[in-house]
């Protein structure tokens, strides 16, 4: 699904990695560990592609791009919930039908706050929309930076299965993390600095 | 296309929840007219004759205020990176967000206008042609504006940079359009002014969504 | 061709290939404008309308040519650096701003010192001096942007960006504002159309244009030299090259 040769990043000249070789195939986790400031966030972005100051290779092998989760959650606070979902889901041209999004807003708990704007929910509750993303689009690969901070024990619940569901799909998770993975699947790391 | 109308909507409803955001460049814009007579004094003579100047600087002052917002609350939240990592055009995004921000910031000010003609004792041809100016110009001011608020967006405070950037751009348009109101005022017919106007609008229509769009990518490029 | 081109665009072979120009560029446009100083204002006759002040033309006709190429030339390395994105290119860009800024500015200060006897006033918003107030302007800007911006790959495309979209303008401002000039002009005389010059003083501005054009591009060589040093301080063959100093 993705292969990556030779990749290293120099920033400020200060070398973040070098020759990083790895790959990642469907049904995999590969987990992204290292020190603060030792670039793992920098690592997803290059991945992704919004990076682009690297040398090496970083080859996909999809269909369509994997799916983002940064630092900065991409949910409108003056948006409310309904109208984020709309907005993520046509982004990557999928229809918001009744169905799909009833199903998304009470696998995230978000029931009832439809109509709220998102600036007044609290911090847990707008990571829940900004994953919302990994419910309402079928893409094979997620890519996810620090997805398991500022969450609570029912939403890492939650979203553990939805990685191990999506895994047993044949899709692919990339996540950076401090803390291990609790989801029960094949997992291999790459370890910075 | 839907993305186009997604865009602008979602854009709208923005602008629409954050009311003083989009009122601010006018509010700004009506104390910056309202300056000039006391500055220049009273007297009715002057002050007609240097109106279409007063308003233009002041209306381009007034875009370029609100041009910095433009993409800000899109790059600070995030949306930015979705949308360049979603494979979306970023130029249909620009021309989207242009095109909201022109009908709640650029359309108010023409709207405005019979009144600002009136205070500083436009003759009534004269206040029509300004407003036709400006309705023609506008569009362009947001589009040349664009570019600025796209390169400067990644930094803290770039407000003041957007200005000096930006503003020797305008330099064309400030001479078409004031000329072309004192064309107005002297009699003379317009319409010439108006093909160039019009051909202005439509170089920077084709031209000025590509530079945003590479400004917008290099934007989330860190 | 294109392996060459390649071979140049690495700052290191760069420094290494130059390494002994400047000297030479530097006496031989020293001299340049020295011989055409001392002929265009020892030996050219005075003008018949102008007397003596015609002399400032010297320095202000080649300033004033040159603030524009090197508009085009710090948009030409910003093309080629957006295109093919080699940093030589942009380094050449970062160096050749604030030049062309001075050379601009003194395009302006000469063209105001040149009016006050003409015109009898210090500025006259004449098409020319204007159409080069935004030039200046447009040179400011660009220097702006780079020293607002951190990171040093952003900043080179985002003032890349900058120039091209303001070499796009140049000519509608230009035009522009040559237009506005016509359409406000007062009864006077103008220096926005030149007489037809005897050759006597047109070889001794020839000369002084060539002169600046090296002069530019000398400083300018040896400021890209200096920024590939700052730029590629932390790489071995910096290092090794100080270290032999």
């Amino acid at each position: 699904m993705l292969r990556v040769k030779e990749l290293s990043c120099t920033r400020d000249q200060r070398p973040l990695f070098s020759s990083l070789s790895f790959s990642v195939a469907s049904g995999e986790l590969l987990q992204v560990v290292g020190a603060n400031g030792s670039g793992k966030s920098t690592l997803l972005r290059c991945l992704v592609g919004l990076y682009t100051g690297y040398e090496g290779d970083v080859d996909w092998q999809l269909n369509e791009a994997p799916l983002y989760l940064g630092h900065k959650a991409g949910v409108k606070s003056s948006l409310s919930v309904l109208e984020n979902l709309q907005w993520l889901a046509g982004l990557r041209n999928v229809s918001l039908d009744s169905e799909l999004l009833g199903e998304t807003l009470s696998k995230l708990r978000l029931e009832g706050y439809e109509d709220v704007p998102c600036g007044r929910l609290s911090e847990g509750q707008r990571k829940r929309v900004a994953l919302s993303q990994f419910l309402l689009c079928p893409n094979a690969c997620w890519v996810m930076d620090e997805p398991l901070s500022a969450i609570d024990d029912r939403g890492l619940e939650f979203l553990t299965a939805r990685m191990s569901e999506h895994l047993d799909d044949g899709g692919s998770i990339i996540l950076s993390s401090h803390q291990s993975v609790p989801v029960d699947r094949p997992l291999s790391t790459v370890s910075l600095g | 296309m839907r993305f186009f109308f997604a865009s602008m909507t979602r854009d709208l409803r923005v602008h629409f929840r954050r009311p003083s955001e989009v009122l601010n460049p006018l509010v700004f814009f009506a104390v910056v007219i309202s300056l000039f007579p006391l500055g220049i004094g009273p007297s009715p003579d002057q002050l007609s004759l240097v109106a279409p100047g007063i308003v233009w600087v002041a209306a381009l002052l007034a875009t370029l205020m609100s041009m910095d917002l433009l993409f800000r609350s899109d790059f600070d939240d995030g949306s930015l990176e979705q949308v360049v990592l979603s494979g979306q055009s970023l130029m249909v995004l620009t021309l989207a967000k242009v095109f909201a921000h022109w009908l709640i910031a650029g359309l108010p000010l023409v709207v405005l206008m019979p009144i600002v003609g009136l205070v500083l004792f436009l003759e009534v041809d004269g206040i029509w042609t300004l407003a036709l100016s400006l309705l023609l110009v506008s569009p362009t001011l947001s589009l040349v504006g664009s570019i600025g608020a796209a390169l400067t967006v990644g930094l803290p405070r770039g407000g003041l940079l957007v200005t000096i950037l930006i503003l020797p751009l305008y330099v064309p348009v400030l001479i078409l359009a004031t000329a072309m109101v004192q064309a107005a005022l002297s009699g003379s017919d317009v319409s010439g002014y108006i093909y160039w106007l019009l051909a202005v609008l439509l170089l920077s229509l084709a031209l000025a969504p590509l530079a945003t769009s590479a400004a917008l990518h290099l934007s989330v490029d860190e | 061709m294109l392996n060459w081109f390649h071979r140049l665009g690495s700052p290191r072979t760069f420094f290494a290939m130059t390494s002994n120009w400047h000297p030479w560029l530097l006496a031989l446009s020293i001299g340049l404008l020295l011989a055409g100083s001392a002929w265009a204002l020892l030996f050219v006759p005075p003008d018949y309308q102008q007397g003596n002040t015609v002399r400032i033309m010297y320095i202000h006709v080649p300033a004033a040519i040159l603030a524009q190429s090197g508009y085009m030339m710090m948009a030409g390395a910003a093309m080629v650096f957006l295109v093919w994105r080699i940093k030589l290119a942009d380094m050449a860009m970062t160096a050749v701003a604030p030049l062309g800024a001075s050379i601009t500015f003194l395009a302006l200060v000469t063209g105001a010192i040149w009016g006050k006897p003409t015109w009898g006033t210090w500025w006259v918003w004449d098409a020319r001096l204007t159409s080069t107030l935004v030039l200046f302007f447009l040179y400011l800007g660009v220097m702006a942007l780079r020293s607002a911006m951190e990171g040093r790959e952003q900043a080179g495309r985002a003032c890349a960006i900058l120039s091209v979209v303001g070499v796009v303008n140049l000519p509608i401002i230009k035009y522009s504002v040559d237009w506005w000039y016509t359409l406000h002009q007062p009864a006077s005389f103008t220096l926005s159309e030149k007489p037809a010059m005897p050759m006597e003083m047109w070889l001794p501005l020839l000369v002084m244009v060539i002169g600046y054009y090296l002069f530019f591009f000398t400083v300018w060589f040896m400021r890209l030299r200096n920024e590939i040093l700052v730029r590629e301080q932390n790489t071995e063959w910096v290092r090794t090259w100080v270290a032999e100093r």
